[in-house]
């Protein structure tokens, strides 16, 4: 149980940089949410759980804040990308489509 | 502490560290949200690992529930308001 | 009542977090957590009709866990896909926003939907309008928004369908 807990929060930690890595490196909003809602997401769930195995008496705790992280990071991360697009702020000059664009031009 | 676990703090602090930096750099407010959203996970899963290495008291995985929940709530609220509108 | 299965499953779902928060079952604890429970439920009762979309049948409930199962995995897939390209230098992306079809009727399912497409590989839901999603894609692949449509939304619809309508 130590042993898989100590795994499991190396692994998540590991994300959790990739994602901030990811945060630094893409080249517009909507890029760097993709990258950082995914890997923070499955970074805290593995940190939390990991921790957890370490600490069994807050499982139950530990397996709300899962839940509660699973269903509102995508939320939130797609809020923040819907209101940018309403914003004003343009995809990356390396982007090759927008369908969305298309369908206000015609509207 | 194992070894580990160290290697872990780091590593999240490093997360940490580059989040702040898109925080502070931009360029866009809502690069900056998305930069505090992201934050606010991490600090999550830093809050309840701490609780762990503490030795053991679950007041800080309560602390991380309640800042999970409003930084949820935050974000969503500053988001709508800088789209305008609605 | 009108939609006794959206009050049903947000009793449910309170119900559960709250015994989840205090993880015990002193009689002082379930009193302040059936109060504050009634309270919730009598100040939402107009947003309630969002849980209406479930589907209360043995074959919904069999395919919740096949659904989490097939989310977990992809959650995985997406992220070991985004470590990928972050870590590669020349940072191997192809970006744009296509249009998607879905064919759920509910507003719970659309939303678990759009939820679901921004934790799988290389995909953010923007907007929804109608039965039509607006979708971030970090890695475009062809034109034809039908082959799109197969590609980021038909994976989850199937087993999605099961659960809710």
């Amino acid at each position: 149980m130590v042993i898989l807990g100590n795994i499991l929060i190396f692994i998540g930690s590991l994300f959790l940089a990739l994602g901030g890595l990811g945060l630094i490196r893409m080249p517009d909003v909507y890029n760097r949410l993709q990258a950082g809602t995914k890997a923070t997401t499955l970074g805290a769930m593995s940190v939390i759980l990991g921790s957890a195995f370490l600490a069994p008496e807050m499982l139950t705790k530990a397996v709300l804040l899962i839940v509660f992280i699973a269903m509102a990071n995508p939320v939130s991360s797609s809020t923040i990308g819907r209101s940018a697009y309403k914003g004003g702020v343009p995809l990356a000059s390396r982007s090759v489509r927008d369908d969305w664009a298309k369908e206000e031009a015609t509207e | 502490m194992t070894p580990i676990i160290i290697v872990s703090l780091v590593l999240i602090g490093l997360s940490a560290l580059l989040t702040v930096i898109r925080l502070l750099a931009g360029p866009t407010p809502f690069d900056r949200l998305m930069a505090s959203d992201t934050l606010t996970v991490i600090a999550t899963a830093f809050l309840v690992l701490f609780s762990v290495i503490s030795g053991g008291t679950d007041l800080y995985i309560d602390v991380a529930i309640v800042y999970a929940v409003i930084g949820f709530i935050g974000v969503v609220t500053i988001a709508r308001f800088l789209k305008g509108g609605k | 009542m009108r939609n006794w299965k959206g009050t049903f499953a947000l009793l449910f779902l309170l119900a559960a977090s709250w015994l989840l928060i205090v993880s015990s079952v002193a009689l002082v604890e379930l009193i302040a957590g059936a109060v504050a429970i009634v309270v919730i439920v009598l100040l939402t009762h107009r947003s309630r009709d969002l849980f209406g979309g479930l589907r209360l049948s043995l074959k919904a409930l069999l395919f919740t866990p096949i659904y989490l199962m097939v989310f977990l995995w992809q959650l995985i897939r997406s992220n070991l896909d985004i470590a990928r390209r972050v870590l590669t230098p020349s940072l191997p992306i192809n970006p744009g926003i296509v249009k998607v079809q879905t064919q759920l009727q509910s507003p719970l399912g659309k939303l678990i939907l759009a939820n679901s497409i921004t934790l799988t590989p290389g995909t953010l839901t923007l907007d929804i309008e109608g039965s039509s999603l607006y979708v971030h894609w970090v890695d475009v692949k062809g034109t034809d928004a039908d082959a799109a449509t197969q590609s980021i939304v038909a994976g989850f619809e199937r087993t999605l369908m099961e659960v809710v309508e």
